[in-house]
């Protein structure tokens, strides 16, 4: 399999793992290295940025995952860029995932603010990588603002209900200069295969490692899901067609 | 505004709705995938109580995908016992003659630094109502202090004006909670003797102003003892849903104090058996999958343990109720506005947590997001 570059760093593994919704921080780290993930985010709201001294922070370091701390819970561009400065600081890496959802329910990205932040985020030297919508216009934007990746959601966060937005992701895929990482609503290994067959650079699943019966067992099942869709895609999927190949050609008498 | 809503509403009506409910309407109800509020009727009717074992598998299971295997921890910190009310069931009320006080600043950074050795890092601060003594700007002088030691604060005080708020805001204050205490308007005199409490409707326009100022979250309820626990439930769902939709950015929490004993003579008008709290957190579960259900040291250790799968998200522990308690544990026990149910320590809760296959929350917030 093609390994994955985003900005100046290489990834072997493309399954990219969250630290929330876990039942203790050993169950956590257990998985989260069962999966062979490489990227973990977790939120700055669950982290103590005064004293490292927290339930997430030691598991990580001591597995050695590369951190992507994220801004949840900030509700438009001027909190992100505050909250990102902080974790950079604390957490000596500019590495962000961008999440501005001023909706506290269903958790939907705001677009408007993010491309905002993204932009001065990317000029004060972050590798930004931003979860959105869906959405191919705001995608193309972000990539023109210097964003390192797009991270368009499958469906609600933390939902299991898989790619209802495919035919949008089908198009940001289609266009994207850069990685696409799809990013929420993946529930189960087989909505990850789908979206790598279709292309995508690499996704993001937490919620259904987290709260599955064996996370462990779950986290293995979704990163064997995740190489059989690339190596899928890898190998030129057979298109699918609704068309019949005529045996007896009905253009053979032009030849 | 809510209080255009409810005037659409008959009290007794709406009892006889609910107590109307029929098996058939709580079976669709269980079915629906998302619940209205005629459902949610149906699931606090009694008709929905043979169906409180297939409640609570749902609740579960919706629980543990919107929250994940999670209970967050907090800790009531009682500032002031001062109370200008009359309330006929609360301790703190002005009749009272108990001793009264409010803490110092430096009193206060004393139990905040008891408080964080305990683990806490969110705080809800609660007061009697006294303008003077413990008004909005003593607030913002204690968020100072407290702002170092902890991650996230609450508050739990009389209705603020709006202007209040949105400076306490901008001062770190993160979450709001107020109980309406309960929505039936002509009963609500019988219970608020005196004092600005007595007025219902500055209490319940309290929650538009708070939604416009735009708080993190705002923490709503009622009182169960005082009416009817199905009706005043159905009246905070209905809020709930009008607040939703109003402010849109903010959180909602609910949580179901139930009366416990305290200073003063007040005997529950109306009795929540366990039962019946069960199978209203399961409802509001069923009903609404985003908001935050906590269950108070008001209730036994046995009964939060059992529920702590089944549908709660947030759990206080190790509470004192005492202005100073949690640095002078032996001095101050005469001042508390109610004895506590649940007397373990935040350790111990943790642990118990633990032991269910849940991890104990203790930061889930900081004052660099706001």
């Amino acid at each position: 399999m093609e390994p994955l570059k985003i900005a100046d760093t290489i990834f072997t593994s493309r399954l990219f793992t969250g630290t929330g919704k876990f039942s203790s921080g050993i169950v956590m780290r257990d998985a989260l290295v069962a999966s062979k993930s490489e990227l973990v985010t977790m939120a700055l709201r669950r982290i103590d940025l005064k004293n490292q001294n927290d339930d997430i922070l030691p598991y990580l370091q001591e597995a050695n995952f590369k951190l992507l701390p994220n801004t949840s819970g900030v509700r438009n561009a001027k909190e992100a860029i505050f909250a990102a400065e902080l974790a950079r600081e604390a957490l000596q890496t500019n590495w962000l995932k961008l999440e501005i959802h001023p909706d506290p329910r269903y958790l939907l990205p705001d677009g408007e603010e993010t491309l905002k932040a993204a932009q001065e985020l990317v000029k004060r030297g972050f590798i930004v990588l931003p979860y959105v919508q869906a959405d191919p216009v705001l995608c193309k934007k972000l990539e023109d603002v210097g964003t390192a990746t797009v991270m368009p959601l499958g469906s609600p966060i933390g939902s299991n209900n898989g790619l209802n937005t495919r035919d949008m992701i089908r198009i940001i895929i289609e266009q994207s200069n850069i990685p696409v990482v799809v990013d929420a609503g993946i529930g189960a290994p087989s909505h990850a295969a789908e979206a790598m067959e279709m292309g995508a650079d690499a996704v993001l699943v937490n919620t259904a490692i987290a709260v599955s019966q064996n996370p462990v067992q779950m986290a293995i099942a979704f990163k064997l899901a995740v190489e059989a869709g690339r190596m899928a895609f890898e190998a030129k999927l057979a298109k699918q067609s609704s068309m019949a190949n005529a045996s007896s050609p009905l253009t053979s008498f032009l030849s | 505004m809510f209080t255009d809503i409810i005037k659409e509403y008959n009290w007794e009506q709406t009892t006889n709705l609910i107590y109307s409910k029929t098996v058939d309407d709580v079976i669709s109800a269980l079915q629906s995938k998302k619940p209205t509020i005629d459902d949610f009727m149906a699931l606090i009717s009694p008709a929905a109580e043979q169906y409180i074992e297939q409640m609570a598998q749902k609740s579960s299971l919706i629980t543990k995908k919107r929250f994940g295997k999670t209970i967050q921890l907090y800790v009531p910190l009682y500032l002031s016992n001062f109370c200008q009310n009359n309330c006929v069931y609360c301790g703190f009320s002005a009749k009272n003659s108990i001793k009264r006080k409010v803490l110092t600043f430096e009193e206060i950074e004393e139990e905040v630094i008891a408080i964080k050795k305990l683990g806490f890092q969110h705080i809800l601060l609660v007061t009697g109502e006294a303008d003077v003594k413990a008004g909005a700007e003593y607030l913002a002088k204690a968020f100072e202090v407290i702002k170092k030691h902890m991650s996230s604060i609450s508050i739990e005080v009389q209705p603020l004006k709006e202007e209040e708020y949105s400076s306490l805001i901008s001062s770190g204050l993160n979450t709001v909670y107020l109980y309406q205490e309960t929505y039936n308007k002509q009963k609500y005199a019988n219970y608020h003797l005196k004092g600005n409490k007595a007025n219902f409707e500055n209490r319940i326009d309290a929650y538009e102003r708070l939604g416009r100022v735009g708080v993190y979250k705002i923490g709503l309820g009622f009182l169960a003892g005082l009416e009817d626990w199905r009706t005043d439930a159905f009246f905070t769902a209905l809020h709930l849903n009008y607040l939703k939709k109003q402010y849109w950015k903010t959180k909602f929490s609910i949580s179901f104090p139930r009366l416990r004993p305290h200073v003063g003579q007040f005997e529950p008008n109306s009795i929540m058996t366990d039962k019946h709290l069960a199978q209203l957190i399961f409802a509001y579960r069923l009903f609404d999958e985003n908001v935050e259900i906590a269950l108070s040291t008001r209730e036994s250790a046995s009964y939060r343990d059992n529920m702590i799968s089944l549908g709660v998200t947030s759990m206080s522990a190790e509470s004192r109720t005492d202005p100073g308690g949690y640095a002078h544990p032996e001095q101050n026990k005469e001042l508390e506005q109610f004895t506590i149910n649940d007397n373990r320590t935040a350790a111990q809760m943790a642990e118990t947590i633990r032991s269910k296959g849940y991890e104990a929350v203790w930061k889930d917030w900081d004052f660099c997001l706001q």
